[in-house]
């Protein structure tokens, strides 16, 4: 069992008529020193479920375990759990050591050793020459950092971070994640990580949970979700995709819009699907189709470009064909192809997954 | 960064009022300043009728002020009342607005209004009832009964600054401590508190001067001591000497200058 274990979690809120499940029936199981991401658009219960780990929400059902003790109906100050929030939640009236300080003053700790713990913070976070200043006299990256110092200064086991980039500027808000990572390896503290920005997640996490509706809808390492999603809704929630419905054929071809489309080696969440006569949703990623390839792969068709993006690294294009239009992200390093021009587009039957 | 002339045209400046509209607010202000002028010329005239015309500065009437048993008594009459209401009211203003602000309960919005009637009702209601109440609880009317009746609508003054400020308050904050390891009783401590630490002053300031210039409920209820207003009035209503004026003329000081404190203590916010 992991260092977080959420069994069965459900938060209600009152509403209009009856009530709303802010998550819904949900289960987790963090392991230690993991970095851990729940990702989610707004209203997907992501905020909630970190809220109940905070302690700032208490759960109608289940139960929450942190380090092996039962906490669902804790009070935050009990957990051994420290928050990022969003807008960092400084202190305003203190100062920049004084923020730092305030875990350990409340627990007590004499004098000497706070002096001596907030000037190690103070030189790990790089705050050296502003520990007299007021948050409101601080750069949105330095008010970040002394919220990081204050919620580790006493090394808790967990660190729950709420969406703590999406006040940066875009600019500086790549390096900070950077930071966050080599942070969060080097002292092993489990990170839970907030945000609805997936490539943030899939640059920083180990695992990522995926959330919609209240409920997890697929946990897995970043890859794992890109490439075998679970779902429709984590198909397209996690970048593009190209989504071919058609009919079974029989377990190893499907019918699209005419084409017969093996799908032998495909990834097959949902082999229950797999039904002769089904409607079912084939997957392709845009950057698995390959135009005009040297060796052709496992299958192919022909299409015509109907129209081009250049965006810097790749070029994104839009070919029609006999299965409908398919995206394709290609490195704008090699061949242009023109509008109208008529290409093969070839892919293998592992890029497909049955959804 | 210099302009140059030709574009200066083009930088819009700030528009000058009407003649008629500033005219207008100068009656406006006059009407307003003008008797509290008067009063304060008065005050330095030397002449022995509480009236113009204008027969040379003296400061007579204030060392007369000064040394009048009876008015420094009552001076000291209404700084005690004042004080100690002020005490009574911020203390059970900021525990109304802690309640009103954290908790649901039954009546919640009705107490929020409740608290206010005593500043909403006639002067004179507030007056009957609390004569009556303490009245019927054997409660002989002295500086005692005073204090309690100003302590009652200093009440809504002071919660109403504090409750402003704490539905303000981003409750973030509160989690951050709390989050961190503070008990409730130190979140309330070291956060709350200094956040809404100015409300409270600006509140207390102004239950202050409140009760220090109330007339109509300490008639009812006050024994034999007056306060300074009540003297003020008894006096203007046998003899009208410059003293009064000089008299007033300084509780208007005092009242400036709880004004600009309280107007110090709202920059202070953070």
């Amino acid at each position: 069992m992991g260092i977080v274990t959420l069994e069965n979690v459900s938060k209600i809120y009152p509403a209009n008529q009856g009530h709303v499940y802010a998550v819904r029936d949900i289960n987790l199981d963090i392991q230690a020193g993991e970095f851990y991401s729940l990702l989610g658009s707004s209203g997907s219960g992501k905020t909630t479920t970190l809220r109940l780990l905070g302690g700032f929400e208490i759960p109608e059902q289940g139960r929450i375990l942190i380090a092996d003790r039962d906490v669902t109906q804790q009070p935050p100050h009990q957990r051994n759990v420290h928050t990022v929030f969003q807008k960092y939640a400084l202190f305003p009236h203190m100062s920049v050591m004084e923020n730092i300080a305030y875990p350990l003053t409340v627990a007590g700790v004499i004098k000497e050793e706070i002096a001596q713990r907030v000037e190690e913070a103070i030189a790990t976070f790089r705050l050296e020459g502003l520990t007299d200043r007021k948050p409101n006299q601080l750069s949105g990256g330095q008010q970040q950092r002394v919220a990081l110092a204050r919620a580790l200064i006493d090394r808790p086991k967990v660190l729950l971070l709420d969406e703590p980039l999406s006040a940066l500027d875009a600019k500086i808000r790549e390096e900070v994640r950077q930071e966050l990572r080599e942070l969060q390896k080097r002292t092993q503290i489990t990170f839970i990580y907030v945000t609805h920005d997936q490539e943030e997640a899939m640059a920083l996490s180990d695992r990522i949970a995926v959330m919609h509706d209240g409920k997890v809808e697929q946990v897995g390492t970043p890859s794992e979700i890109y490439n075998q999603p679970a779902s429709l809704f984590v198909a397209k929630f996690i970048g593009k995709a190209n989504l071919l419905k058609g009919k079974v054929i029989n377990s190893s071809t499907v019918d699209i819009n005419g084409y017969l489309l093996d799908i032998q080696g495909s990834f097959r969440n949902q082999e229950h699907k797999l039904v002769s006569g089904n409607e079912v949703t084939v997957m392709i990623r845009p950057e698995r189709l390959q135009i005009n390839p040297r060796t052709l792969r496992d299958q192919e068709i022909t299409g015509k470009i109907i129209n081009c993006t250049y965006i810097g690294q790749t070029r994104e294009y839009q070919v029609s064909t006999s299965m409908g239009v398919l995206n394709i992200t290609k490195l704008s390093t090699g061949t242009d192809y023109a509008i109208d021009s008529t290409v093969e587009i070839s892919w293998s039957t592992e890029d497909c997954v049955i959804l | 960064m210099v302009i140059p002339p030709s574009l200066k045209t083009l930088v819009s400046q700030p528009q000058k009022p009407p003649l008629f509209l500033s005219l207008w607010t100068g009656i406006t202000y006059l009407f307003l300043y003008l008797p509290i002028f008067v009063l304060i010329v008065l005050s330095f005239n030397n002449s022995p009728i509480l009236s113009l015309p204008w027969r040379g500065m003296t400061g007579k009437w204030y060392s007369l002020a000064f040394s009048d048993r009876s008015l420094m008594e009552s001076l000291a009459n209404s700084l005690q009342v004042a004080t100690a209401a002020t005490l009574l009211a911020t203390g059970f203003g900021l525990l109304t607005a802690w309640a009103i602000y954290r908790y649901q309960f039954l009546g919640r919005n009705a107490l929020r209004i409740a608290v206010n009637l005593p500043i909403l009702l006639p002067g004179v209601v507030t007056g009957v009832a609390m004569l009556a109440y303490f009245s019927s609880l054997d409660l002989p009317l002295s500086l005692l009964t005073v204090i309690l009746g100003h302590g009652v609508f200093g009440l809504p003054v002071a919660m109403g600054s504090i409750l402003a400020r704490l539905t303000q308050f981003p409750v973030s904050l509160e989690e951050a401590a709390a989050d961190l390891g503070a008990k409730p009783g130190r979140v309330f401590r070291d956060i709350i508190l200094p956040y809404i630490r100015s409300a409270v002053i600006s509140g207390a300031l102004l239950a202050f001067t409140l009760s220090f210039d109330e007339v109509i409920v300490t008639i009812f209820l006050t024994g034999r001591d007056n306060t300074l207003p009540l003297e003020i009035w008894a006096r203007l209503r046998t003899d009208i000497t410059p003293e009064i004026a000089a008299a007033a003329t300084l509780v208007l000081l005092g009242s400036s200058v709880f004004i600009l404190l309280n107007q110090l203590v709202a920059k202070r916010d953070y």
